[in-house]
């Protein structure tokens, strides 16, 4: 378990002394400040929407915005976690030593995770300054909020998969913005296709199970969904370096 | 075909080699690779550009696998024991890993940990390895900021950082100045009295100045396997003969000492032994015996550079004697 930390300490220390992490977190927090600004004008200033509640509103529209802005980011931050190390040959320090492929997955994956819940943190504190003038859902929030740090968790995945693709770290960003963003929108292919087929595809959608833990529903299917989502791309990039070793 | 290695003493063996194969697709990078390294020994692993030594360094260290054949470091196994062998290796690729945003002393913290270091042991090592490598005064530095010879001897740094019994080094002195080269050589020298290290290069002068023994490699076959001090003794593995009434190859190969048998022009060859002491002699008489003609022989004085373009040239008819594996 130490040389799992030792990894992710190091994948965070390497975010963070360059500026990308910075200005990750910069930019997120900026771009959202003004969706929950314009959240809260609008809850405070259009008619009617009173009745949908500050928490479903404020805070399951800025959470449903996050989503969607994650696709664009995640890959940016996912992409050197093997491809750059691939072509500094620096990954041959972890090959070399004495360290599983398992314990070079996880320590990396947990690395990227614990940024991006630094991240998840300063988001949630807008939705939660709210308490200061109103009474929320905790509830709902809650929920929402797990169903985002699910969300990353799968996005992460995803992304550490694709960069042991390619020694390009660019060709992993674009790819994996690819592929999060067919999933995300995959349940719209449900509505030309067969009841079975577009059982399926809804279900893998990961949008769909995102949605319906931001109205605040907490199904264990869906919080399933996402863990086999993560062990499934976590297996399949063990599987890959492993692959390298025998065949690269 | 293999080289016989040279099992001098009966020193603590800390790499063991045996039958090592590796392909890419079907090309085959690795044919057959067998050898041991003992405890102090610093061996140089000579070869042209794509001879299959960086492939071979790979293997011994885990970075990549064997397709076929098993290596063992320090007593484990480096599949079924990879982490057990793997805490004894350190490693410096042609490219050393090192991530050049951070400081030398967070690399180096970092390459410790790795290896199971932590604690005041950590700190310890992390000294030791910067002084040995003479990194003291640089450990606040980012590497990105540092010349190419601090690089590479960051790179070395990360390697001893815990004490490995194997130490394996790929072309270390490449792009150096010749100060630098001179310094690294030293620090390789002193790295060799108390952990094995295995060294690769394409200088020539490299391997006398700092190895003991020297393998060859060529088109991924290990060609030679020889102490150095063997080849400066004149102690040749190889003679030239003259055969007016040359019996056919074959039969020349039934002698269990021949290695290989090269045709030269004017009824000459040139014939490669295991290091019989007595082989020269032993042909002559041998050679009389059969009547085979015997006008000319003599023992040929080695030079590494001449075993090297010998070893290595693409361009003679050769005949190789399996037997003699």
């Amino acid at each position: 378990m130490n040389s799992v930390f030792a990894i992710a300490g190091h994948e965070l220390r390497r975010l963070f002394v360059s500026p990308l992490a910075w200005i990750t977190l910069a930019a997120v927090e900026l771009l959202l400040a003004i969706f929950f600004f314009v959240l809260v004008y609008q809850f405070l200033n259009a008619p009617g929407v009173a009745e949908i509640g500050v928490t479903n509103f404020v805070g399951a529209g800025l959470l449903q915005v996050t989503g969607i802005l994650l696709l664009l980011v995640t890959p940016f931050v996912t992409m050197r976690l093997f491809s750059e190390e691939y072509r500094s040959g620096s990954l041959k320090l972890l090959l070399s030593s004495p360290v599983t492929l398992t314990q070079i997955v996880l320590g990396k994956y947990l690395g990227i995770y614990t940024f991006l819940l630094i991240m998840l943190a300063i988001i949630a504190a807008m939705p939660l300054s709210l308490a200061v003038g109103t009474t929320l859902d905790f509830g709902q929030l809650g929920a929402g909020l797990l169903g985002l740090a699910l969300l990353m968790a799968a996005f992460a995945a995803i992304g550490l998969f694709i960069s042991t693709l390619t020694a390009q770290p660019a060709v992993a960003a674009i790819t994996t913005f690819a592929v999060l963003f067919i999933l995300w929108i995959l349940n719209l292919a449900a509505s030309s296709a067969t009841e079975h087929v577009a059982a399926v595809l809804s279900y893998l959608s990961l949008l769909q199970h995102y949605n319906a833990l931001l109205k605040g529903v907490f199904n264990s299917v869906d919080v399933v969904f996402y863990v086999l989502l993560v062990l499934l791309f976590l297996i399949l990039t063990i599987w890959r370096l492993d692959g390298e070793r025998l065949h690269g | 075909m293999s080289a016989q290695p040279n099992t001098a003493s009966a020193k603590e063996v800390l790499i063991d080699v045996d039958g090592v194969w590796r392909y890419y697709g079907d090309d085959c990078a690795v044919r057959d690779i067998s050898f041991q390294v003992q405890r102090g020994e610093v061996l140089g692993f000579l070869g042209p550009n794509g001879a299959g030594k960086t492939t071979t360094m790979q293997i011994l260290t885990g970075v990549l696998a064997a397709s076929r054949g098993r290596v063992s470091v320090a007593g484990h196994d480096i599949v079924d024991q990879a982490r057990r062998a793997r805490t004894h290796i350190g490693y410096l690729p042609e490219q050393p890993p090192l991530y050049p945003e951070l400081s030398v002393d967070e690399y180096l913290r970092y390459a410790g940990k790795l290896r199971g270091l932590k604690g005041t042991a950590l700190a310890a090592a992390l000294a030791d390895s910067k002084t040995r490598c003479g990194l003291d005064d640089v450990g606040r530095r980012l590497i990105r900021n540092l010349s190419k010879g601090y690089q590479q001897r960051v790179g070395i740094a990360q390697a001893i950082i815990h004490s490995p019994a194997v130490v394996i080094l790929d072309e270390p002195t490449v792009g150096l100045d010749p100060i630098q080269i001179r310094e690294i050589r030293d620090l390789i020298r002193e790295l060799g009295r108390d952990h094995s290290v295995i060294l690769s290069t394409h200088i020539l002068p490299e391997v006398q100045t700092i190895c003991d023994r020297v393998l060859i490699v060529n088109q991924g076959e290990l060609v030679l396997d020889r102490r150095l001090a063997d080849l400066d003794s004149g102690e040749s593995a190889s003679i030239i003969v003259g055969l007016r009434n040359a019996p056919d190859l074959s039969v020349l190969q039934q002698l269990h000492q021949i290695k290989r048998i090269s045709s030269l022009a004017g009824d000459r060859y040139r014939i490669e032994h295991d290091g019989t002491p007595d082989f020269a002699q032993q042909f002559a008489q041998f050679a009389v015996d059969r009547k085979w003609g015997l006008f000319e022989l003599m023992t040929e004085s080695d030079s590494l550079e001449a075993i090297f373009i010998r070893l290595t040239g693409s361009d003679q008819t050769t005949v190789v004697n399996d037997q003699a594996a």
